[in-house]
């Protein structure tokens, strides 16, 4: 251990890029088996991590070698949790059970014959063996969410394996400031948090700002209903989110970066302590980063869960250990941010986007996607409907594809009401607007909005007044309380709700709550 | 220069001013509610949005700065309905007790109502619930009232630097606290009561005595003594329709007369107590090398912050009593001897442009052999409330003088009630001392004027003597931090707590925003002080006869045992947080 060279790093590639061949090759050379057990939020709360324990003591039981069990993030499929994946022959066994351990070991791995019961089954009722045999995979396109699923996210190695630290250290030594931001504003990456500001554009402007001190800020404080994009990246492949950091850190001079993110993350909040030390320990944090003399750290920040403050104004507040309250605008964070310097706040899946960028070039991004919302945007797919999970489509596919061909569907033979988009502020899209490409224009153009993420599926027997009194009830008691439309209107649009569901109310109500959301 | 147009109007404004400054500054007025100039620019209430033309929604007119090109409607039928609907859903959770409110007839949000002709409030829901706090002797805080424009927030965490308040909880359940929602009692307040200065409703107010003094009034076998601050006579006239500043002091000894006080005094004499006193105390730090810089004391929201912040600086304080606090020392000694009255059969009322005052009578250090020096102090505001309560109509009576035997002060007493008033009158005092001979200059003008922090060098007795006056507690702050870290090389530092002085005073007539914006009351009350003591025939504390007369009669002379008896006192640090 200890602070490496670029050397050892391309060492440390290659050695462990042949090892881990088998994770991403199913005719991979190897004797060697991979169990892949998801440790992410959802398979840990259905007792993945008992499943992980079983099977390692089972194998030291047994005596087996040449069988790993490896921790990884989040593999999309949520609804199938807890998932185990068998390498290379990536064999997809579904909601397994800590007690289902010593059968897998046994049949599969000792008599190499599958265990038909726990293999998933597709919406169709077709048994699945692969997990790329699943519709749900099919129209996905994984570029942010790459390393999801395939690498141990407490392991740099395996990071570094897969071309991990490679565009860091291609931007520190073959490019300039102004090339890497116009790299990032040539592929056409926009905010994923929601609002989809260009990141190139949103970097320049901090670059251009000259300061003693600028700040990188990630903003993990996913806080829509349903939403949880951010926290699987984090849990899944903290370092390309790192490394993005200290790329965007050098493109505009910045030489800390923090991680906002909400306490409520347990897991994502762990990853991130272990990645950010081993990184340091490698040197790829810290001074001097692989000897290109080039500084940049990233701490923690954790934040107490005030839905507001993701608003990046709201997010400095919070940092510089004050209310979490948005700060008037102008001045923008890039020009007056953290501690009143140049500041870029960038989310969790903006950033996962730029390594990739970077290593393949703004052209590949850019070719994916629509004319204005380029490459892929993550969905946190619940509700009703049959694939809950986490899926990756690339920008322009339409609501009825992500519903129907990657989600399978309405669960019970029941009809698709509505979709919800974009958190509180955002709005739900009825089904004539399935065939909707999904951008940030065409969501605004029907009335909602991309959001970060949260798709909320709902079925015919869904109410769209309580769900409209979900959404009033999350922004009154989520409000930050500054001003008085949100702070009191909020409130006053709920009441006029609760009286129309218990039909105390009268229609001259409807005009006070349009009244108000005007 | 930005060239817009604001309601048809072409207008030309400087850059960076907002669109609420460039319609005021054109004759337009925008309605408003948490804007206070300079101190809360936030676009909290939205009661002050405008249309701009091509953008989508309202604008915040107190925070958006104007733009090249821009057109601006501040009074579409649109805006008014929005604003309405605002005013509507403020009003939904305002405890609408306008009656029996202490602010009643001077409310920002009353205005407001008359002014949108609300005569149903279109929303109604649950209501916040506070309790009220009013622990301590010098503030009441009734959150019911409050409608969340941080107006106080800013003040003091802006303004005074101190920060003893600021929102908690979130949504609709927000409210103005303290630290972990204790008392402001209890917390790092120092009672300035600027914040109630600067709350456009009643939910922050001085604690009231007005009943225990009528009470005292009737009260027969009661000798109540009243006595007035210099800063009172240049501001209650507000309260009946005078312009900003105007004296009154002749009117206000009348009505004090009518009222039922035995007797009405001027604490300008109890000023020039204070100087004499406090003159001598330096005259003898520096002669003695004692602690230096000197520091005034008689600001006791200043007192409080030194205790509650720089204990260890304590010793810099004067010993000396404020103005009221020697006074009424002096009338239950040396007045209850001259007129044969027990002292205990008499009360002293305070009439003070100062809410801290109230806290400061009621410290335990503030008595001589059990009697109170103060019994009960009063505002100006409540002063104002008591000759309305009186039926006295203020604005026809004749004038009188104040009650000998302490009837004459000095100009030096009258300027007490501005920032470098002190500083002033002591230099005038201290110069003739350590001179030895009435010397003709009168007039500091480096310490007069509206900065917060005024440095003068001067030569006193041939000896060169720096000193500074601030006023403004982030002031008074900047310079204690000087004094703590060694570079302060004054010998006599003047602090008032308030940002102008006594005139300002958080017992002084609030005025609305929109006059805080548009005039500068600290300067026409200031100007009033300045022109009592030009006119004035003594203007020197020493030269006061009837102090004179009492130094020869009881006291002796300055810095004596007794005086230090009756007109002196200590000061004992304290927790910031007495939780």
């Amino acid at each position: 251990m200890g602070k490496k060279s670029i050397q050892e790093i391309e060492g440390i590639r290659n050695r462990k890029r042949q090892e881990l061949e088998l994770r991403v090759n199913t005719k991979a050379d190897t004797r060697e088996k991979h169990i892949l057990v998801c440790h992410g939020t959802g398979c840990t709360s259905s007792k993945s991590p008992k499943i992980i324990e079983n099977f390692r003591k089972i194998l030291e039981e047994k005596k087996i070698e040449n069988v790993r069990v490896i921790q990884t993030g989040c593999f999309g499929l949520c609804a199938k949790g807890p998932i185990v994946i068998i390498r290379p022959e990536d064999t997809f066994y579904a909601q397994v059970k800590p007690e289902d351990c010593e059968e897998i070991i046994q049949s599969h791995i000792v008599e190499g014959k599958t265990v038909e019961r726990l293999l998933c089954k597709d919406i169709d009722g077709t048994i699945v063996n692969r997990l790329d045999e699943l519709n749900f995979y099919k129209k996905q396109k994984r570029i942010a969410l790459k390393n999801c699923g395939v690498i141990d996210p407490e392991n740099i190695d395996e990071y570094i394996a897969f071309d991990g630290y490679k565009a860091l250290y291609q931007v520190l030594t073959t490019m300039s400031q102004d090339e890497v931001i116009d790299e990032i504003s040539k592929s056409g990456l926009r905010g994923r948090g929601g609002a989809g500001f260009p990141t190139g554009k949103k970097w320049s402007f901090a670059k251009q700002n000259e300061a003693d001190q600028k700040y990188v800020i990630c903003n993990a404080d996913e806080g829509d209903p349903g939403a949880f994009m951010d926290r699987s990246i984090l849990e899944g492949d903290p370092h390309s989110v790192l490394e993005a950091m200290a790329i965007a850190g050098y493109s505009i001079g910045a030489t800390q970066g923090y991680i906002y993110v909400r306490a409520e993350y347990p897991i994502a909040v762990q990853r991130l302590k272990v990645a950010i030390d081993q990184a340091r320990d490698y040197g790829l944090l810290g001074k001097d980063i692989l000897g290109t003399g080039f500084d940049f750290d990233i701490d923690i920040r954790l934040g107490a869960g005030a839905f507001v403050c993701g608003e990046e104004t709201a997010l400095l507040e919070s940092i510089e250990g004050r209310r979490g309250q948005p700060r008037v605008k102008p001045p923008y964070p890039a020009n007056k941010g953290l501690f009143g310097k140049p500041t870029i706040i960038n989310n969790v899946e903006t950033l996962a986007n730029v390594t990739r960028i970077i290593l393949n070039g703004a052209e590949w991004y850019a070719s994916i996607g629509t004319e204005k919302s380029k490459g892929t945007k993550v969905f946190a797919l619940g509700g009703n409907v049959n694939n809950v999970g986490l899926v990756e489509v690339p920008m322009g596919t339409t609501l009825r594809e992500i519903v129907f061909d990657i989600g399978g569907g309405i669960p019970n033979g029941r009809k698709f009401k509505a979709a919800q988009t974009g958190g509180p502020s955002g709005g739900c899209i009825p089904a004539e607007h399935l065939d909707t490409p999904i951008d940030y224009e065409s969501l605004t153009e029907i009335g909602s909005m991309m959001g970060s993420g949260g798709l909320i599926v709902m079925d015919e027997t869904k109410c769209m007044v309580d769900i409209a009194r979900f959404y009033l009830d999350f922004t009154v008691s989520e409000s930050c309380g500054k001003c008085t439309p949100c702070r009191i209107g909020t409130k006053r649009m709920l009441e006029i709700l609760e009286r129309m569901c218990e039909r105390k109310s009268r229609a001259r109500r409807f005009k006070q709550i349009r009244k108000i959301s005007q | 220069m930005v060239k817009l147009v604001i309601d048809n109007k072409p207008v030309e404004v400087e850059e960076g001013t907002t669109i609420l400054e460039a319609a005021r500054q054109n004759g337009i007025d925008i309605p408003t509610l948490c804007f206070l100039k300079d101190i809360n620019e936030v676009g909290d209430c939205r009661m002050c949005i405008v249309e701009v033309e091509g953008r989508k929604g309202f604008a915040t007119s107190c925070i958006q700065t104007v733009e090249e090109g821009m057109v601006v409607k501040t009074h579409s039928p649109e805006i008014l309905e929005a604003r309405k609907t605002i005013l509507d859903l403020i009003l939904s959770n305002h405890h609408k007790d306008c009656l029996t409110c202490s602010r009643s007839g001077n409310c920002e949000l009353q205005a407001l109502s008359i002014k949108f002709n609300v005569q149903k409030v279109e929303y109604e829901g649950e209501m916040s619930k506070h309790k009220i706090d009013d622990k301590s002797p010098a503030i009441v805080r009734d959150f019911n009232k409050c409608i969340l424009c941080r107006r106080c927030v800013a003040t003091c965490k802006n303004v005074q630097g101190i920060g003893a308040i600021d929102c908690i909880e979130r949504g609709f359940s927000s409210c103005i606290s303290t630290t972990y929602d204790h008392s402001l009692n209890d917390v790092d307040c120092t009672f300035c009561g600027q914040c109630i200065e600067s709350c456009p409703t009643g939910a922050l107010r001085e604690k009231e005595y007005i009943d225990e003094v009528w009470e005292k009034l009737k009260d027969e076998s009661t000798y109540v003594v009243v006595q007035t601050a210099p800063a009172v006579r240049v501001a209650l006239g507000e309260e009946f329709g005078y312009s900003i500043g105007t004296n009154v002091k002749g009117k206000m000894v009348t009505a004090l007369k009518n009222m039922g006080f035995d007797k009405v005094f001027d604490t300008n004499t109890g000023a020039d107590f204070t100087i004499m006193e406090e003159a001598n105390e330096f005259v003898e730090r520096v002669k003695n090398k004692g602690t230096l810089p000197m520091i005034t004391s008689c600001s006791p929201g200043w007192v409080r912050f030194a205790e509650k912040n720089y204990p260890e600086l304590l010793d810099h304080l004067s010993t000396c009593k404020s103005p009221h606090q020697m006074f009424g020392a002096i009338i239950k000694s040396y007045l209850a001897q001259k007129e044969g009255i027990a002292p205990h059969k008499i009360c002293t009322v305070s009439v003070m442009p100062c809410i801290a005052k109230k806290y400061e009578a009621s410290r335990e250090e503030m008595e001589v052999d059990g009697n109170r020096d103060v019994d009960y102090v009063i505002t100006t505001r409540e002063l104002s409330r008591m000759i309305r309560q009186a039926n006295i109509s203020f604005r026809e009576l004749e004038d009188s003088d104040f009650d000998d035997p302490m009837g004459e002060a000095t100009g030096a007493g009258a300027i007490f009630g501005t920032t470098g008033g002190v500083m002033e009158a002591a230099l005038r005092t201290a110069a003739d001392t350590l001179e030895g001979k009435n010397l003709e200059k009168l007039e500091y003008t480096q310490v007069r004027g509206e900065k917060g922090i005024k440095r003068a060098e001067l030569t006193l007795g041939g000896m060169p003597i720096k000193v500074v006056v601030a006023s403004g507690l982030s002031n008074a702050r900047k310079i204690m931090e000087e004094i703590k870290n060694g570079t302060a090389d004054y010998q006599f530092v003047e602090i008032m707590a308030c940002p102008g002085g006594c005139v300002m005073g958080g017992g002084q007539p609030i005025k609305s925003s929109k006059i805080r914006s548009a005039v500068d009351v600290r300067k026409l009350r200031a100007d009033s002080l300045y022109s009592i003591d030009e006119a004035s025939t003594i203007r020197k504390s020493h030269e006061n006869p009837a102090l004179q007369k009492i130094y020869q009669e009881f006291f002796g002379k300055a810095g004596s045992e007794k005086a230090h008896k009756y007109l002196h006192t200590h000061y004992t640090a304290k927790e910031k947080y007495e939780i």
